[in-house]
């Protein structure tokens, strides 16, 4: 019997020739991707029970994304102590501000990220990574903490759920309205525990970004990865951003999956989900009146080059309504200058948008675009839970950037069919 | 161990409610534990005593990774998380932290908040002594056990490495 992608990565990385779904295996790590929010909690805890050296300071990457340029004295504090001890440890690959990003764009971007390969941070989507075929998952702080000290986690093998994606997809809708849709089907659980393998004609379509974008939102249905198979657009994608070697694993035909949903995305619309879960998916026409107060385009999801592109393209010689302020925030210090040389933040700025350096920031209600009670945002970050921009009594509305656009103009959710 | 239940009867409560990103700049227990579950429920921290329990239904603590959810549970005095099921970054986080998540199909349709709950967990078994129930749920074993007996994932490797 065949074995899947997850499950050949698993097993080349615990030494054996083959794996199965709920065994427990300590896998071998090879990119530890740190931020700001959960690291330090894992120094702390070396620190305290002497076990300081980090066992493989070359497989480390540290990324202050979530509160930077620091929004306060305590996150300052944060960085900075991520900052000492990613010198004493010899960690060479920091990136400070002004060369950073969101972690899960600025990763692939810097080449860190090859077919094959296991990656791990403490952050939930971690999985976005699975888009270039590799093992990627979410942990948490002493997760991050033993891996760490020994380069090894422990993890149950998962079962698979094979997503089959056939069809094209119709004018104004993407990859996110993909995913969402996805959600809708299977619910915000409807993949605990298990690794979401995606493929089909879909799939191949898509770019190595919108595939990320796919995979971004596994954890949003409970995943533990998202995961492609590679292609010859994840081959270039990673030549074109690394020299370093990979191997490459695919699912056999043959391979075992728990579930295997098919979903055809020719008749798909653009969806929007409504608070207060990924999975309240309704088509966009069908909404009805509702104003926004915000628009946000950025995150790990949907702040890429490709996802400026489709917002510009709807904000050109248009303006963001009187009642509405519109947030972009390219995902990475490369993405935000490919943009101003593309001209598009003139677009953003012109339309009326004020436009940020990378930052987590009002994905997650850091900072920098907090909504206050009673205020609606229409956002392509991928969590609308309770308080996740703010206040406990504002509302987050999940869309693509093409969406967010249209709706940043019109001043309530309009539907970007009507704007290209 | 005995308590008492604070419910939930939700699903999907998930780490933003358990404790809110804007109080992520800070990641001690004690000062955390003053902000959990307030998105929730503002009054949690007031009602919960040293040792209670709390009921939810599925999923509970998806979302983010962060540990903290943990720790301001339990910072708070939560004993032990008893829910339907969990979500799985959630569910790992205790269990390297040496703290109590027990999943319990069906738990948040049967106990009340302020019912007194006897739970042992070698056997699987929660009496519900306010009813007089009894329920029953797979006991934790092999590698999750033995963490949990270490006091939490660093003990268990740190009693390995060093
Ligand atoms: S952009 Fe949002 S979802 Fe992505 S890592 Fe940052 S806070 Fe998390």
């Amino acid at each position: 019997m065949g074995a899947t992608i997850t499950e050949k990565i698993l097993a080349a990385h615990c030494g054996r020739t083959q794996v199965n779904p709920g065994e427990l295996i300590n896998a071998e790590i090879d990119v530890i991707m740190c931020h700001d929010v959960t690291t330090t909690p894992a120094i702390d805890m070396l620190t305290d029970r002497g076990l300081s050296r980090v066992a493989h300071p070359e497989r480390v990457v540290v990324i202050p994304d979530h509160f930077v340029p620091n929004k306060d004295i305590k996150s300052a504090e944060m960085v900075a102590k991520i900052r000492r001890w990613a010198k004493e440890q010899g960690i060479d690959k920091f990136y400070e501000l002004g060369r950073h990003g969101v972690c899960h764009a600025l990763l692939p971007e810097q080449g860190y990220v090859r077919p094959g390969i296991t990656i791990v941070c403490g952050d939930s989507h971690t999985c976005t990574h699975g888009a270039l075929g590799a093992f990627s998952t979410g942990i948490g702080s002493t997760d991050l903490a033993a891996t760490l000290a020994t380069g090894k986690l422990w993890f149950k093998v998962p079962e698979t759920i094979l997503f089959r994606l056939n069809g094209k997809l119709g004018k104004g809708v993407y990859a996110k309205d993909v995913i969402l849709e996805i959600i809708r089907q299977i619910g915000v659980d409807g993949a605990l525990y298990k690794a979401m393998e995606f493929t089909g004609e879909l799939i191949d379509e898509l770019s190595v970004e919108a595939r990320m974008t796919i995979c971004n939102m596994a954890i949003e249905a409970g995943g533990k990865s998202g995961i492609i198979n590679p292609d010859q657009k994840t081959i270039n994608y990673v030549e074109a951003h690394t020299a370093e070697p990979f191997k490459i694993f695919k699912s056999d035909s043959d391979a075992e999956y728990c579930r295997i949903v098919e979903i055809n995305v020719t008749d798909l619309e653009p969806l929007v989900a409504f608070p207060h879960l990924p999975s309240n998916g309704k088509p966009v026409w069908q909404v009805g009146e509702i104003p926004v107060d915000q628009a946000y385009i950025g995150s790990c999801t949907n702040g890429r080059i490709e996802d400026l592109r489709v917002a510009a393209e709807i904000l050109k010689n248009r303006q963001v309504a009187k009642n509405t302020r519109m947030i972009v925030v390219p995902a990475t210090t490369n993405i935000w200058k490919q943009a101003n040389q593309e001209g598009l933040l003139d677009i953003f700025m012109a339309a009326g948008a004020a436009v940020s350096t990378p930052t987590c920031g009002a994905c997650l209600g850091g900072h920098m675009g907090i909504l206050a009670a009673g205020e609606r945002c229409i956002s392509s970050t991928n969590r609308n839970f309770i308080g996740r921009m703010g206040s406990p009594q504002s509302e987050v509305y999940l869309a693509s950037p093409a969406t967010v656009a249209a709706s940043a103009v019109a001043g309530k959710i309009a539907d970007p069919r009507n704007y290209m | 161990m005995t308590g008492k239940a604070h419910c939930y009867k939700r699903d999907h409560i998930n780490t933003d409610e358990i404790i809110p990103a804007r109080y992520l700049n800070m990641d001690r227990e004690a000062d955390l534990a003053q902000h959990a579950m307030e998105d929730i429920d503002p009054e949690f921290v007031k009602k919960i005593n040293q040792g209670d329990f709390i009921i939810a239904g599925e999923d509970f603590g998806c979302g983010s990774s962060r540990e903290h959810a943990v720790w301001a549970l339990r910072g708070a005095g939560v004993r032990a998380v008893i829910a339907d099921t969990f979500a799985r970054i959630f569910y790992r986080n205790c269990v390297n932290n040496g703290f109590l998540a027990i999943e319990c199909p069906g738990i948040s349709q049967q106990v009340d908040s302020g019912d007194e709950l006897e739970i042992d967990i070698e056997k699987g078994i929660i009496k519900n002594r306010t009813k007089g129930d009894q329920y029953t749920f797979q006991p934790i074993t092999g590698f999750a056990r033995e963490v949990i007996g270490a006091g939490g994932l660093l003990n268990y490797i740190a009693g390995k490495v060093v």
